[in-house]
C-alpha cells in the first residue's frame, strides 16, 4: 500500500506492471470523474456501507455525551457534558471489570500469543510432510467452529458428568462445578482460548519460516552452530517481523477480549472475575437501556484500543524497526 | 563426536517433537469424540459419569428429540439462507470495491484506501451500532445480519492484493476493444478471479454461518433465529437458570444429552465441508498477510 507521496511527472505510457513508476494522468477532479465515473460508480455503495455503518457509529458515540432517549434522535437530545464520563469513573462496577479487562487481556496474551510461535517451531521441525500437513488440519479445525459450539463443548468438558470431574473423581477428589466458581473463571476462558487458536495462529509463522533464505543455515552450520543455536540465530531472527506484527495487532485488541466467549461462558456466580468491560456495557446498555451511559464506556475502550495500538506501532519501529504503517 | 553427540540429541528432540504433537492432535480432537460418544449414549451413563470416548448404552432417541423439533429445523434453514444471502451481498460489495482500489490511476485512490483501513483500528463499538441499527427498523430482520458487517476490511485487502497481481495489458487491450470499466470487471477480470472469489465465498460463508450475536442481539422472535442463537440458548438453559430456554422446555432431564446432539448436528456441515477448504483459506490468509 506504499504509493509515492510526490506526484510523478504526467506520462502517456503506462507504467510497466511492477514497477513503481505509474501514470498520473493529467486534469482535476472534474476529468478525472468524467473518465472514471464508471470506477467510481462501483465504489458508491461501498462507500454507503462504510459511511452508515463504520462512520455513522462512531459519531454515534457522542451519545456519551448527550441525553439519549431510546426512539429519538441516533446522536441524542442534549449535550451533559462529562456526566456519565465522571459516572462510570465513580462506578466501582467498572473498575472490578477494567481490572478483569486487564488481567484476561494480559493472560491471554501471555499464553496464547507465544504458543502459536513454538508449535510453528515444532512443526517446522517434521521431515514427513504427510505427519506435517495432518497436524495442521486438525489443528486449524477449532478455528472454523462457531464460538458457541466451542463453548458448548466447554460447558460439556467440565460438566459435572464430563471428563474432567469424571478424572477428579478417580483420582479420590471432589467433583467441581467449574463454570460457577469465580476462581476457575480465568484458567478455563484461557485454556478454551489456546484449544481455539493455537493451530490456526501458526500459519503466519509458517508462512515466513518458508521465507528464510537457506544459505543462512548453510553459513551457520558451517561455523559449527547445532539445531538449536540454529533455530536461536537464524530462525527466531528471521521470523521476527511477523511476530512484532502480530503482537501490534494483539496489543491492539487486548481490550477487546473476546467478547463473544466471555459472554457465552460467564454466569452472575462468576461476574467477579469473568465480568468485563464489554460485557458489562452490553448489560448496561442493551440490556438494561442506559445507552449513554454504555457508550461512555464503550468509547474509553475504544480509544485506549485505538492508543495501545499506535504506541506499541511506535516502540516497536523504534526498537526493532518493524512497524505496521 | 561432536556432529554424533548433536545427531543423538536431535534424534531424541525428533521423538519427543513426535509426542508433543501427538499430544496436540489429540487434546484438539478429544472434545470432539466425547461429545460424539455423549450424543449416542443413554442418559443414565452421562449423568453417572461414565461415558468418554465410548458411547454407553447406544441409542438414537436423543436424536429423534431434537430432530422432531420443528424450531430446530427452522432454525437450521434461517442459517442457510442468511449465510447464502450475507456472502452474496458481501461478495458484490467486496470485488466492487477492491477492485476500485486496485486502479491506481485512480484519483482519490488513497482516501479511498484510508476511509477502509481506518475502520479496522477503530470502530463505533457496540452501543452506537446497536443505536443505529435499531433506529434503521432492522430489527426482527435479515438485513440486521447481512447489512452491519457487509464488507470485512482483511477480505478487502486480500481481494485488492490479488486484483492488483493481475496484468495490466488484458485490461488495456478490452478497454482497446471498446469494453467498458464494468464489461472488463465482468468478462475480464472475474473469469480470472475465480480462485480468489471462491476463497471470499468461503471466508464470508464460514463467518456468517457461525454468527450468532447479531442474531442474538437484534432478533426477538425464536422462528428467526439461525441454529448458532437455538444452541446458545439451550446451552445458557443449562448454566443459568434466568435464562433457561424455552427449548430444552420438559426435556430438561435429558438436557445435557440433547445439547450434545445438538451441538453434533450443528457441527456435522462445517466437518464435512472442512477437509476440502481448508487449503482455501490458508492460501487465502497468506495472501492477505503478503501484500496486505
Amino acid at each position: 500500500m506504499s504509493t509515492a507521496k510526490t506526484s510523478t511527472p504526467p506520462s502517456e505510457d503506462r507504467a510497466e506492471r511492477g514497477s513503481t513508476r505509474r501514470r498520473r494522468p493529467r486534469g482535476g477532479w472534474r476529468a478525472a470523474l468524467r473518465r472514471d465515473w464508471q470506477l467510481y460508480s462501483l465504489a458508491v455503495l461501498p462507500l454507503l456501507f462504510f459511511v452508515i455503518f463504520r462512520y455513522v457509529p462512531m459519531i454515534g458515540n457522542v451519545i456519551a455525551f448527550r441525553r439519549f432517549e431510546p426512539g429519538g434522535s441516533v446522536l441524542g437530545e442534549a449535550w451533559v457534558g462529562l456526566r456519565y464520563v465522571r459516572m462510570f469513573l465513580s462506578d466501582p462496577t467498572f473498575w472490578t471489570v477494567f481490572t478483569n479487562t486487564l488481567v484476561l487481556g494480559a493472560l491471554t496474551l501471555l499464553f496464547c500469543f507465544p504458543l502459536p510461535i513454538v508449535l510453528a517451531l515444532l512443526l517446522n521441525e517434521i521431515r514427513n510432510r504427510k505427519l506435517k500437513r495432518f497436524v495442521q488440519s486438525v489443528s486449524y479445525l477449532p478455528h472454523f467452529l462457531s464460538i458457541v459450539i466451542v463453548a458448548g463443548v466447554t460447558m460439556q468438558l467440565l460438566a459435572l458428568d464430563g471428563p474432567v470431574n469424571q478424572i477428579l473423581r478417580t483420582m479420590g477428589n471432589e467433583t467441581i462445578i467449574f463454570l460457577q466458581q469465580p476462581d476457575w473463571f480465568r484458567t478455563i476462558y484461557v485454556s478454551s482460548e489456546m484449544w481455539q487458536t493455537v493451530g490456526w495462529g501458526t500459519i503466519l509463522y509458517l508462512a515466513a519460516l518458508t521465507t528464510i533464505d537457506d544459505q543462512l543455515y548453510e553459513a551457520a552450520r558451517i561455523d559449527g552452530a547445532g539445531r538449536w543455536r540454529q533455530t536461536l540465530h537464524v530462525t527466531l531472527p528471521g521470523i521476527l517481523p511477523t511476530v512484532v506484527t502480530l503482537l501490534i495487532l494483539n496489543i491492539g485488541t487486548f481490550l477487546a477480549v473476546g467478547f463473544e466467549k466471555v459472554l457465552l461462558l460467564y454466569n452472575p456466580l462468576t461476574y467477579p472475575t469473568a465480568d468485563v468491560i464489554s460485557t458489562y456495557l452490553y448489560r448496561v446498555g442493551v440490556v438494561s437501556g442506559n445507552f449513554s451511559y454504555a457508550a461512555a464506556i464503550g468509547l474509553f475502550e475504544a480509544l485506549i484500543g485505538l492508543a495501545l495500538v499506535l504506541s506499541a506501532n511506535v516502540i516497536s519501529r523504534r526498537t526493532v524497526g518493524t512497524s505496521l504503517w | 563426536m561432536v556432529t554424533l553427540a548433536t545427531s543423538r540429541g536431535y534424534r531424541i528432540f525428533q521423538a519427543v517433537n513426535a509426542v508433543i504433537l501427538t499430544g496436540v492432535v489429540v487434546v484438539t480432537l478429544y472434545p470432539f469424540v466425547n461429545i460424539v460418544a455423549r450424543s449416542f449414549s443413554e442418559e443414565s451413563y452421562i449423568a453417572s459419569g461414565q461415558v468418554n470416548l465410548i458411547p454407553r448404552g447406544f441409542n438414537l432417541t436423543t436424536y429423534q428429540i431434537v430432530a422432531s423439533d420443528p424450531m430446530f429445523w427452522t432454525n437450521y434453514r434461517n442459517t442457510v439462507v442468511y449465510t447464502v444471502v450475507a456472502t452474496l451481498i458481501s461478495i458484490v460489495l467486496t470485488t466492487c470495491y477492491a477492485y476500485v482500489l486496485s486502479k491506481k490511476h485512480l484519483r482519490g485512490r488513497k482516501t479511498l484506501v484510508a476511509i477502509a483501513l481506518f475502520t479496522m483500528f477503530f470502530s463505533g463499538g457496540l452501543i452506537p451500532n446497536y443505536v443505529l441499527v435499531t433506529s434503521l427498523g432492522l430489527k426482527d430482520s435479515i438485513w440486521a445480519i447481512v447489512l452491519p458487517n457487509a464488507i470485512n476490511v482483511f477480505n478487502l485487502l486480500v481481494m485488492k492484493a490479488f486484483f492488483e497481481g493481475l496484468p495490466v495489458e488484458l485490461e488495456e487491450a478490452a478497454a482497446i476493444d471498446g469494453l467498458s470499466t464494468y464489461g472488463i470487471l465482468l468478462r475480464i477480470v472475474l473469469p480470472l478471479s475465480k480462485a480468489v472469489i471462491a476463497t471470499m465465498v468461503l471466508f464470508y460463508a464460514v463467518s456468517y454461518w457461525n454468527s450468532w450475536f447479531a442474531a442474538f442481539l437484534y432478533m426477538n422472535e425464536s422462528e428467526l433465529f439461525p441454529v448458532t442463537v437455538y444452541l446458545r440458548n439451550l446451552i445458557a438453559g443449562a448454566t443459568t437458570s434466568e435464562n433457561a430456554g424455552a427449548v430444552a422446555g420438559d426435556l430438561t432431564q435429558a438436557a445435557a444429552n440433547i445439547q450434545s446432539v445438538t451441538i453434533v448436528l450443528t457441527l456435522i456441515p462445517i466437518l464435512v465441508v472442512y477437509p476440502f477448504v481448508q487449503r482455501f483459506f490458508v492460501s487465502g490468509v497468506m495472501l492477505g498477510a503478503v501484500k496486505g
